[in-house]
């Protein structure tokens, strides 16, 4: 994995300290031809790999990737699936059956809930990968080489004690598209614990890492502790810990933690990705002198 | 250990689920529910014992506490059940159809001594809580009127029909979103005692209102404006939002995002004359395992420790849901006159 990765949150409105930020963003990216300029800033700055939701909207950035080979020929998405509020709204609306059925291609779905169908344990696992299946399809032809589960639903299946989903989702990303499977969590500890005993080794995982303990449930210690043990591969997300520590003083911290493989984050603006890029280098270069 | 059973494993029942299943002192004894699908998951793959008959699930596995996560409607007979029964019980709000019924449970929680609460869980969010602390310590001077506000993109086109669109079992925008906003102005000003009008208005849905404009006042003399939209897609999630305006300050909070302002030289410590920000990221402490916001998970933790005899079992109690639940009765009434 590439050292920055580029994220989305900003081209979805999502902004965890402010909804007038929110709304601003929604108003700034509200054409398609705004993602792909911020996307063409963040590729001159030297970034390669774009981190984003399956949104309805990256379909059509991907359109647009894919009819330009040649300009983004070294450019890679990491998938993270699913949007989650897709889901959320259809289970509101339809219940859980139905958001199923609605989103399950084929038939498959409504035959289990007419009990016409003999229920087998593999039929659930089934049923995810044609959900993941589902979320891929606007990828097609286009550089994936992780792929990776929401942290809404990571977490959701770990408080639920549903371990094979999650190796059963490493399992079809590998197998399918061969790619890494990753994991958003906000459950650092907790998630690589049950990773590692159901047989995944150091598996590729994004958590919320910064230095003020904002969302590093199991506390900022248990995470420290695993990455000076070098366990896991890690993306650092939130590293700007929401918007409570000055972007140098955050980057400072997670630039010269260990074992942090790739830090994450996501920018509107010109002169702020290249502030982060210029800063996450110069304090890579301290380190590597510091080595030497 | 504290054991809990849940009936109910919808949205809200498999989020309490989750959250419980990785809490350290308490062991999932059962789950209800009568979708055969879920289920069969929660039984294979969590290893869960599951039913379909709440009663016998309580008489089987023995919980200490049950959380009650079923459309509202089911809410009054299967609470009082429980609480007949000596559990402890938690709630999803709305908490009752009507007042008459939130007022029987009520009494009889108190009567029992069992732990009761409800999942009104703005009352968690670190800037709501900050809010209260303000207005407790009278920061903002008297009280003169507040403008609470809730937008969200639940019902954005004609569709089908659900519990949530069927009046009878607790569904539309009154009571499954403004009850939010209502709850949280009860909490922080003074309940909603009067309705001097009210608009329930259908936009997409047949049978029930997807928003409410109301003018109210509160005990203590408060007037305020309630506007409510659940069918506002330029929200992205659930927006919820009060203004509260004070003779010597103004209040503005959402669930992110606090700005207070004071107009003189008397303010608390921490804050300025003039404008001051504060951003939930500051307001929040960390939870042992997070899902879907810090508060869902603190509510929950709230519980359990009052269970354990640890709180005062103050915060959502049904107490607060049945005030709620009239002030929601008042503004349901008067749009209908």
């Amino acid at each position: 994995m590439e050292r920055i990765i580029f994220g989305d949150n900003q081209f979805f409105a999502v902004n965890h300290i402010s909804d007038e930020k929110s709304r601003a963003q929604s108003i700034k990216f509200k054409d398609d031809s705004a993602i792909i300029k911020t996307l063409d800033i963040a590729i001159a700055s030297g970034i390669n790999t774009f981190m984003c939701t399956t949104h309805d909207r990256i379909a059509n950035i991907c359109d647009i990737i894919r009819k330009d080979p040649k300009k983004y020929q070294d450019f890679k998405i990491y998938p993270c699936m699913p949007y989650a509020h897709k889901y959320a709204n259809a289970v509101t609306d339809l219940g859980i059956a139905g958001t199923l059925k609605q989103y399950v291609p084929g038939n498959f779905v409504s035959s289990l809930l007419k009990g016409g169908m003999a229920y087998i344990s593999k039929d659930f696992i089934s049923i995810m990968e044609l959900m993941i299946d589902a979320e891929m399809k606007m990828f097609k032809g286009i550089n994936t080489p992780v792929i990776f589960l929401q942290n809404v639903i990571t977490d959701l299946l770990l408080g639920l004690g549903m371990t094979e989903f999650l190796i059963g989702f490493a399992k079809h990303v590998k197998e399918k598209y061969n790619a890494e499977p990753g994991f958003i969590t906000m459950n650092l500890p907790k998630l690589l614990d049950v990773l590692e005993k159901g047989g995944i080794k150091n598996p590729i995982i994004c958590a919320s890492i910064n230095k003020v303990n904002f969302r590093m449930s199991g506390g900022k210690e248990a995470y420290e502790k695993i990455l000076s043990e070098g366990r896991c591969r890690v993306i650092a997300m939130q590293v700007l810990g929401g918007g409570a520590i000055p972007a140098g003083e955050a980057l400072e911290y997670v630039s010269n933690l260990p074992n942090v493989e790739s830090i994450l984050f996501g920018a509107s603006s010109k002169q702020n990705i290249e502030n982060t890029v210029e800063t996450i280098n110069y304090h890579d270069q301290q380190q590597k002198r510091v080595v030497l | 250990m504290t054991k809990i059973a849940l009936i109910g494993a919808g949205k809200m029942g498999l989020s309490h689920l989750s959250i419980l299943g990785a809490h350290p002192n308490v062991e999932i004894v059962g789950v209800c529910d009568t979708t055969k699908m879920v289920v069969d998951v929660l039984e294979r793959y969590s290893g869960y014992k599951c039913f379909s008959d709440y009663l016998k699930m309580v008489e089987i596995t023995k919980p200490d506490a049950v959380f009650v996560a079923v459309p509202t409607k089911h809410h009054f007979i299967m609470v009082k059940e429980l609480l007949l029964r000596g559990i402890h019980v938690f709630a999803e709000k709305p908490f009752c159809l009507n007042p008459m019924e939130s007022n029987e449970l009520t009494i009889l929680a108190k009567k029992t001594g069992l732990v009761n609460q409800v999942g009104y869980h703005n009352k968690f969010v670190g800037t709501f809580r900050e809010v209260k602390s303000l207005i407790e310590n009278n920061s903002i001077g008297e009280i003169t009127h507040f403008l609470g506000e809730a937008y969200g993109p639940v019902v954005i086109k004609k569709k089908s029909e659900n519990w949530r669109s069927d009046p009878s079992e607790g569904g539309g925008c009154l009571m499954d979103y403004a009850s939010h906003v209502i709850d949280l102005i009860n909490d922080l000003i003074s309940p909603i005692n009067s309705c001097k009008g009210s608009i329930l208005k259908s936009i997409y849905s047949k049978n029930v209102d997807d928003s409410v404009y109301a003018l109210v006042g509160t005990e203590l003399g408060v007037s305020g404006v309630i506007s409510v939209n659940w069918s506002d897609e330029t929200y992205r999630k659930m927006s919820t939002s009060i203004t509260i305006i004070g003779t010597e300050g103004k209040i503005e909070s959402d669930a992110n995002e606090l700005k207070v302002y004071y107009k003189g030289d008397k303010f608390p410590k921490g804050y300025s004359k003039g404008w001051n920000v504060k951003y939930v990221t500051d307001l929040t402490e960390e939870v042992d395992f997070y899902l879907r916001g810090e508060e869902y998970s603190a509510q929950i933790d709230y519980f359990i420790k009052s269970v354990a005899g640890e709180t005062k079992n103050n915060i959502n109690s049904f107490e607060s849901a049945w005030k709620t639940d009239k002030s929601i009765s008042l503004i349901k009434n008067q749009s209908s006159l």
